[in-house]
């Protein structure tokens, strides 16, 4: 039985820029089940916190430790960033370049990779240069590509904030059906009606802080602070 | 006019009729810049792409310096390395002046700044653009270096067509080190200046026609690369 990386526990962690704190402290834990949204406006320090709970930010306080070793746990989190990074490659190669990247042989990842691109609505560009696909094509291949090495947790930054409704229809969909096998998943938007129709957990954050964090009924029933009331009144919060 | 249009057409009539100098002074030609750029990148492309990747005091001004080589007038390496390589210089012994060995040696200092300077600028673009996935997905730093040269790797090969296309036509450097020997170090530019000096037009044209088909070739291919690169094939 292999040691789940779940939960994840990050405590007084601060971020910095230019000696400016952009973020914390915050703590924070994100169990072994559920879909967290991370809510916030623009500035809020959602892609911080995000990059911050992945390893991608240099802590000036704090840490965050994980079930694992880090080297461990890396390996087993998956990563969306807001635009895509597209490998220039084909759709198929970026979609077996993490399996090749764990060793896994080719005519294997091969496979693997067209079942992910089917999955995904992918499977007709598989020889396309990744860079040519449409945004909403990018995001679901990277999507796909973080999914694919089957990770315990992935997460997801702004994943469609410059898509329209079918696209962003069809990565939720996605992402339910990851979530129901058993994917953590953590999620930042700045859009209400997603974090409704996906959140079991919310994390409200505003100026580089967590202002609200708890189940997503509740905070949409019976938000606590006038910052996250305001925000489901429909009010310009930032 | 008379003399230009007959020069014109003896000189086209001796590049179609393959004449045995033309000939013989394209391939030496060819043998110094091809293997002058094979060194160069050699040496020049894993440094640029080492500096693109890595962080380290005194990087900026590494860059500088190259820069700052890249504008190094070319006959004043060639003066340089006569220095070297004269009898009574630090590698004199060596017996290296008016061999093509020391224009090799000349055109290498020439075009491996260049060759650096364009490869860091590509893969610096490329790791910048790389990098969050590279670190998330764990690749390790061998994995990176992959990843970067195989992606880069069109933008590598513009590098050292681009320093070709500069060692091909340079003649200030090579006259000075090689001296222009018939059967020995005589190379396309330093032929068409020795023509031009004693009035052979024909011959001068002619040896520039291969020389302006060879430049015209490299910049197509650089061209084409960079198209395949938008389009994403190979
Ligand atoms: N590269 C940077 N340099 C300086 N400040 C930055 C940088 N990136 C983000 N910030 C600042 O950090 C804060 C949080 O940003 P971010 O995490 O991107 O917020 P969000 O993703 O919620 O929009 C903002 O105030 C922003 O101005
Ligand atoms: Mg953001």
């Amino acid at each position: 039985m292999v040691t789940p990386v779940l939960p994840l526990t990050m405590s007084g962690a601060v971020v910095k820029r230019r000696s400016k704190i952009v973020l914390g402290p915050v703590d924070l834990t994100i169990g072994g089940q559920g879909l967290t949204i991370v809510l916030g406006p623009n500035g809020a320090g959602k892609t911080t916190l995000l990059r911050a709970l992945h390893g991608l930010e240099r802590l000036a306080q704090g840490d965050t430790v994980w079930q694992v070793p880090l080297d461990q746990a890396r390996a087993r989190q998956g990563f969306v960033f807001q635009s895509p990074i597209m490998l220039r490659r084909s759709v198929l190669d970026n979609l077996t370049y993490p399996l090749r990247l764990n060793g896994m042989a080719k005519p294997e990842a091969a496979q693997m990779a067209r079942g992910w691109a089917a999955r995904v609505g992918l499977d007709r560009a598989l020889e396309q240069p990744a860079p040519q696909l449409s945004g909403g094509e990018q995001q679901k291949l990277a999507l796909a590509r973080a999914l694919i090495t089957a990770p315990e947790i992935v997460f997801l930054d702004e994943p469609c904030a410059s898509l329209d409704g079918r696209a962003t229809r069809e990565i939720e969909t996605i992402l339910l059906a990851a979530h129901a096998s058993g994917t953590r998943i953590v999620m930042a938007t700045h859009d209400i009606g997603q974090a409704k129709r996906l959140a079991t957990e919310v994390v409200f954050m505003m100026r580089g802080a967590i202002v609200e964090n708890g189940p997503a009924a509740a905070f949409f029933a019976s938000p606590k602070t006038p910052q996250a009331a305001a925000l489901l009144r429909g009010d310009i919060v930032e | 006019m008379g003399d230009i249009w007959e020069g014109l057409a003896s000189g086209f009539w001796l590049v179609v009729t393959l004449d045995p100098d033309l000939v013989a002074i394209t391939l030496m030609s060819l043998r110094v810049t091809v293997t002058a750029t094979l060194i160069a990148s050699c040496i020049a492309l894993p440094f640029g792409a080492w500096l693109a990747i890595r962080r380290f005091r005194h990087r900026r001004l590494v860059i500088a310096v190259l820069n700052a080589l890249m504008g190094l007038p070319p006959v004043v390496v060639g003066l340089i390395v006569y220095l070297l390589f004269s009898r009574s210089g630090p590698f004199g012994v060596l017996g290296l002046l008016f061999t093509p060995t020391a224009m090799i040696i000349a055109q290498v200092i020439i075009i491996a700044p260049l060759i650096a300077s364009i490869a860091h600028q590509a893969m610096r673009d490329l790791w910048a653009d790389y990098h969050d996935l590279l670190i998330s997905m764990s690749a390790s730093k061998w994995q990176r270096v992959k990843t970067l040269i195989w992606d880069g790797r069109r933008a590598l090969l513009t590098a050292a067509l681009a320093g070709f296309g500069r060692a091909i036509g340079e003649v200030g450097a090579i006259m000075i080190v090689g001296g222009n020997i018939d059967n020995a170090t005589r190379v396309l530019t330093t032929a068409i200046a020795l023509e031009t000096g004693k009035g052979d037009f024909a011959r001068a044209l002619g040896l520039g026609f291969v020389l302006i088909g060879l430049a015209v070739t490299v910049n197509i291919v650089i061209h084409t690369v960079g198209r395949t690169e938008r389009e994403g094939k190979w």
